[in-house]
């Protein structure tokens, strides 16, 4: 078990770029350390949020599908 | 070095203000310094108490409408609030138009002029929609 403070951001159904702006007004809202989990449907949202994710220097944890929904774990450094 | 993105958006059809509002809000919130000329048939869209509703160009935008796309106003305060774009009023427009600057809507910064859009343009990269 992961000790780890996660917020789940549901961003199914929605589409480019709704998950990462989704992501990213979430992670205003977190304690720097802290995990932001987004649930997308939207496949373009795979390659866009770690693009983002290194372009403005927060850390990308983990990247899954399960059943046709994308789980993308980024972790706020900053 | 900060990357400039001018974004001219003068169309009055709902895929290209869509476009010009999708590329403002990925670009702003990944650290590019945008800002969005609004003029020509896109103005109308951005005046208290007219239609905010553009019409269609073709087969993305009727699929886009039955779909959950993020709405283009929604993208423009989110290019706004997350990442700092500003967003102006072609001022000849305003004039054809007839509106005032209490006349705009709430997401806009204020009216410009050309010359002065242009000016901060320069150096960076200018997309016409």
């Amino acid at each position: 078990m992961s000790e780890e403070n996660v917020k789940v951001v549901d961003a199914r159904g929605s589409f480019c770029p709704g998950p990462l702006m989704e992501l990213i007004s979430n992670m205003k809202q977190i304690e720097v350390g802290d995990v932001l989990e987004l649930l997308s449907t939207d496949k373009g949202s795979v390659a866009d949020v770690p693009d983002w994710v290194n372009k403005v220097g927060h850390e990308m944890v983990a990247t899954e599908e399960k059943d046709g929904v994308w789980h993308i774990r980024v972790r706020k450094t900053k | 070095m900060t990357d400039r993105i001018s974004i001219m958006c003068v169309s009055g059809m709902h895929e290209r203000i869509q476009m010009a509002a999708m590329t403002a809000a990925t670009g702003s919130v990944s650290g590019m310094d945008i800002s969005i000329f609004l003029s020509m048939n896109a103005l109308p869209y951005f005046v208290k108490g007219r239609d905010a509703t553009p019409p269609h160009e073709g087969e993305m935008g009727e699929l886009m409408a039955s779909k959950n796309v993020p709405p283009f106003k929604q993208l423009i305060e989110q290019a706004k609030e997350l990442g700092g774009a500003k967003v102006y009023a072609c001022s000849m427009a305003m004039d054809v138009l007839e509106v005032s600057e209490d006349d705009l809507d709430e997401v806009l910064d204020g009216p410009l002029g050309l010359t002065r859009f242009l000016s901060d343009a320069s150096g960076g990269q200018i997309l016409v929609f």
